[in-house]
């Protein structure tokens, strides 16, 4: 879901840039916290792993695709403010370098794929993992459903910003449900790749998972022994 | 195996994936359009879209320009991107990161 130049007009985009610009420079301050120096090569590596994913799309019914946003793949690896700075980078690297999303739409990707997904996402996935059980099932649960409601939610949010700056002169409930239909099959293989993922990475480092702490805390409080002997896997 | 270790071996096995998944697997995506696409044909706004101004970009749309072979063009852009990708947002997570209390403590 990369907005093209052309769609929202001046005033929307430079507005959407704003809200971009801001929630970058607040996610710059609020991903010093969760960087560290174990966690800091996984961002990179997260910002690449998406960018990699994004190039699949997958077909999801008849003449359409999507692919993955990533949005909270990223925020349950390596924290929601880290994850806002690695989907920026993976869409200014698609805006410049491949033409993917337009230039005047940048701010208005970034403010959809990562600060909407991302908040929303990050959101859902923090009220599940509080009330689900702490262990590895209930954290895959809370991501997959907060990865599925990310994806319908940002182009819900496309449709409300196309209500107010589109430069067609279409009814926004047309927008919004032609926009929130098929993005809510895309969430479903966003929620697959995602659970996929997380839980690749939580077999081997749990540890490096920022939204499994509370699962790290419960192990330790349940006085497992904290190293697996090799071969015990 | 060391934790350390197996930290490296997660980092290594991930560019790996990323690099075959941009690399080859990207070969077998999907054409049709995607979502937005989609719902802006059926919502009839889709002519509105205009070429971006990187469209001149010799990386546009995921090909490298002079690239005879379409597979071997769509395979090293994606290559290039994810190696792109990997040093900027790993070069911006190294200069963000803070040192951690346990580094911190044993140096003191």
């Amino acid at each position: 879901m990369h907005v093209p130049d052309g769609f929202l007009d001046a005033p929307t985009s430079v507005a959407t840039a704003a809200v971009a610009a801001g929630g970058v420079a607040l996610a710059l301050r609020g991903a010093r916290r969760e960087l560290d120096e174990r966690t800091a090569p996984l961002a990179g590596l997260t910002a690449a792993f998406v960018f990699a994913v994004q190039m699949v799309n997958f077909p999801v019914g008849a003449g359409t695709s999507g692919h993955l946003m990533g949005g909270v793949l990223a925020a349950v690896l390596v924290g929601p403010w880290t994850a806002v700075l690695c989907m920026t980078v993976v869409l200014v690297v698609q805006a410049l370098l491949f033409a993917d999303g337009g230039l005047t739409a940048l701010g208005t990707n970034v403010t959809l794929l990562g600060l909407v997904a991302i908040a929303v996402g990050w959101a859902v996935f923090r009220l599940l993992a509080a009330v689900l059980p702490t262990t590895r099932g209930g954290v895959l649960a809370a991501a997959g459903t907060a990865a599925f409601v990310s994806v319908p939610v940002a182009a819900l949010a496309f449709a409300g910003l196309f209500a107010v700056g589109g430069v067609a002169d279409v009814a926004v409930g047309t927008v919004a449900a032609a926009m929130g239909g098929v993005h809510v099959l895309i969430g479903l293989g966003e929620a697959a790749i995602t659970v996929a993922v997380v839980g690749a990475v939580l077999a081997v480092r749990p540890d490096l998972v920022h939204g499994a702490r509370a699962l790290r805390r419960a192990t330790l409080l349940a006085e497992r022994p904290t190293s697996v002997p090799a071969g015990a896997r | 195996m060391s934790t350390a270790r197996r930290g490296r071996n997660l980092w290594v096995v991930g560019l790996a994936v990323a690099l075959v998944v941009a690399g080859v697997v990207s070969w077998y995506a999907s054409a049709a359009p995607d979502g937005l696409e989609w719902a802006a044909e059926q919502a009839g706004f889709l002519d509105t879209a205009e070429d971006s101004a990187a469209a001149a970009s010799p990386l546009a749309d995921y090909g490298v320009s002079g690239v005879g072979s379409e597979r071997l063009s769509g395979g090293l852009a994606g290559v290039v991107g994810v190696l792109v990708t990997l040093l900027l947002a790993g070069g911006l997570a190294l200069l963000l990161r803070h040192r951690s209390r346990d580094a911190a403590t044993a140096e003191d």
